[in-house]
């Protein structure tokens, strides 16, 4: 069969050139923006933010905002929106400190408990919207201030009157879940690296770098595990079809509503894993966690080539988004610059990256 | 051309069970009657023609049995079972297939991601399982060329296929997975000549097949050539069912636009409608 498709030449198919085809790619501007970002602060920063702490020290935070973003990319692609993430980190943090400070309660259960809160919020979310047809973009930015309340009040209630729930740290102390969402993954490939010389090492021989943040482990594995959902399954053209059309693709028989509410759930789930990294790292957990952070998830995946219309964009596209994300917040401070410019400069990115897109889509659909 | 010589209609069954039995179908939108007590049945092996004018409500009819819509009173049986679909993937699983009127497409998704939306193919098991991407490539370039159109690439976004492009792609897939029943709802109505006469032999071939074939048309010659039953549709209502032979194409035209006005508009328009 193969064959036949090859012998028949179709002569009004212009030959393709490399440049056309990656064109297509909802990832290529992101990638070209990660270029040019690192570009301009190997011009501009000082040499210390390109050696292996120093990238790991904005890989750290862009990790943590990735995270998100990738949840806010699939959801995207599936055609909603979801405002609510950033403050479903503050009040899954807070769900996950008064599990195993209150409650007292260990890892194995405190994190499920964690994820299944935060995805039965993430399931009203998307029932709500499913139900009521009304846009997404006003049931969560709802959810944005009652989960950010609820935040306080129940910081306080868990705290006695505090707004800051301390002794995390404590609690989780030799946990054995702990190693998995906290510190340094691959520390002995560390030591060895530093015994060869390729980490640089104190002088009592320990290496600068101990390992690589956990955080960045699970950005990447989530990135890999989108990407590889969204092109290589039949959940992943559901999500594709739910976001470009719902009504064709319920009418091709694609559970629409469960795709959604899936998707809602998996992007709350997001928050609640950054929550329970980040607040293990801190030992303590606050009600302004994930402040504004819903905004920059979305303009990590926007920046990734997501179309705020829904039906397009990709998951390697978002990882890259929040990758420019943390090298310029984190960057602009290895610079002479003011790190004010940070908004001016990220403004700029999201509106390029919103024409780029637009530019896209247009070619790709062949918009006449 | 006189296309209704190009296919050889076997005796319609006329005694078969209908594999698809539409009975007293009503459909309110709010205060709209769309549907006001439809009764229609497609045997396996025949196709039965729905005409009607402009908002006749032969789309309406189709999305009932296509599980789009609820249908408000009356019952479907499917095989002598009565279904009761809450959704259309209940009716593909039913062996339902459906070209819509709209297609059903994503113009920004690719052909051969459009082709098996809902349906897809995987290879692998357990957690492994994946889209059989190749499988879907080469399933989805031999139906469209076999319904004379060469794609020139699998993963061409539908957006850039031309009108009449992508009604094949959606009657291409239909008829790949219409095991049982066979809806196409205005097929023809952006395809050129070799196109439309592809699509009706292919109507006759999946029809010789066993499959039923529920076709909806304006066109009356393109009904009259594959059609074994025609039934005719107007605000919401049966006007009759008639075999083939039983009506002429005459007939059919005057009953879809309601028989006087008809005649003095051919009259003043010199017979050409
Ligand atoms: N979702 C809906 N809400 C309200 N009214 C509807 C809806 N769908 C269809 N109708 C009405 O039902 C009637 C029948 O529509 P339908 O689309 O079934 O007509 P049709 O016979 O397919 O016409 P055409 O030949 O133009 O495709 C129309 O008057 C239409 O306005
Ligand atoms: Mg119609």
């Amino acid at each position: 069969m193969a064959d036949t498709a090859q012998v028949i030449q179709d002569e009004r198919l212009k030959k393709e050139g490399l440049g056309t085809r990656l064109l297509r790619r909802p990832e290529l501007g992101a990638i070209a923006g990660f270029v040019l970002v690192t570009a301009f602060f190997l011009y501009t920063a000082d040499g210390a933010m390109f050696t292996l702490s120093g990238i790991l020290n904005f890989m750290t935070p862009a990790a943590q905002l990735g995270i998100l973003a990738i949840g806010a990319a699939m959801l995207m692609i599936g055609g909603e929106f979801d405002l609510s993430i950033g403050s479903m980190v503050a009040f899954a943090g807070l769900i996950f400190g008064a599990g195993v400070v209150t409650l007292g309660l260990p890892l194995i259960l405190a994190i499920p408990l964690t994820l299944m809160v935060a995805a039965g919020i993430g399931a009203i979310n998307g029932s709500i919207v499913l139900k009521t047809g009304l846009p997404s973009f006003i049931v969560t930015l709802a959810f944005l201030f009652i989960l950010r309340g609820a935040s306080l009040v129940g910081l306080k209630l868990a705290s006695n009157g505090s707004t800051q729930l301390r002794g995390i740290r404590d609690a989780v102390e030799g946990d054995w879940l702990a190693p998995l969402f906290s510190g340094d993954a691959l520390g002995p490939l560390f030591v060895w690296l530093a015994d060869i010389g390729l980490v640089e090492t104190f002088s009592n021989g320990t290496p600068k770098v101990t390992g690589i943040p956990v955080e960045i482990i699970w950005f990447v594995v989530i990135t890999l595990v989108a990407t590889y959902v969204l092109l290589r399954t039949p959940f992943g053209n559901w999500i594709f079809a739910s976001g470009g059309d719902r009504d064709a693709a319920s009418n091709s028989g694609v559970p629409v509503r469960r795709v959604k509410i899936s998707l809602f759930m998996f992007a709350a789930c997001c928050g609640a894993i950054v929550a329970i990294i980040t607040v293990m790292d801190a030992g303590s957990t606050d009600a302004r966690r994930g402040f504004m952070k819903e905004f920059e998830a979305i303009i990590a995946a926007v920046i990734g080539g997501c179309l705020l219309t829904g039906g397009y964009g990709s998951a390697i596209g978002a990882f890259f988004g929040a990758l420019i994300f943390g090298m310029v917040t984190i960057g602009l401070t290895y610079t002479d610059f003011d790190q004010d410019w940070f908004q001016v400069f990220l403004g700029g990115m999201l509106l390029i990256a919103v024409l780029f897109n637009n530019y896209i889509r247009k070619r790709v659909t062949g918009e006449r | 051309m006189a296309l209704d010589t190009n296919f050889h209609h076997g005796d319609s069954p006329k005694d078969a069970p209908p594999i698809l039995e539409m009975r007293d179908i009503e459909k309110h939108f709010g205060n709209i009657i769309a549907l006001a007590g439809v009764s229609f049945d497609v045997r396996l092996g025949e196709c039965h023609c729905l005409l009607g004018d402009n908002g006749a409500g032969k789309s309406t009819f189709i999305k009932t049995m296509s599980g789009v819509h609820k249908p408000t009173k009356g019952t479907i049986t499917i095989g002598g079972k009565p279904m009761n679909f809450s959704s259309p993937r209940e009716a593909m699983e039913a062996g339902i297939a459906t070209v819509f009127q709209d297609l059903a497409m994503i113009p920004l998704m690719s052909v051969t991601r459009n082709f098996f939306m809902g349906r897809e193919p995987t290879k692998g098991v357990g957690p492994f399982k994946r889209l059989d991407v190749e499988r879907m490539n080469e399933v989805t370039m031999t139906h469209m060329r076999e319904m004379g159109i060469n794609l020139r690439a699998p993963d061409q976004a539908v957006g850039t296929l031309s009108g009449g492009e992508r009604q094949t792609v959606a009657i291409a897939r239909a008829v790949y997975f219409g095991a049982r029943v066979l809806i196409l709802d205005e097929p023809t109505s952006a395809l050129g000549v070799r196109q439309t006469s592809n699509v009706l032999a292919t109507i006759d071939r999946v029809r010789k097949q066993g499959v039923g074939v529920v076709f909806i048309s304006h066109n009356v010659r393109h009904a009259m050539a594959v059609g074994d039953r025609f039934t005719v549709l107007n605000r919401g209502k049966t006007l009759g069912t008639a075999r083939r032979g039983e009506i002429t194409a005459e007939e059919l035209q005057d009953m879809m636009a309601g028989g006087q006005e008809m005649a003095q508009l051919e009259g003043s328009l010199g017979g050409t409608v």
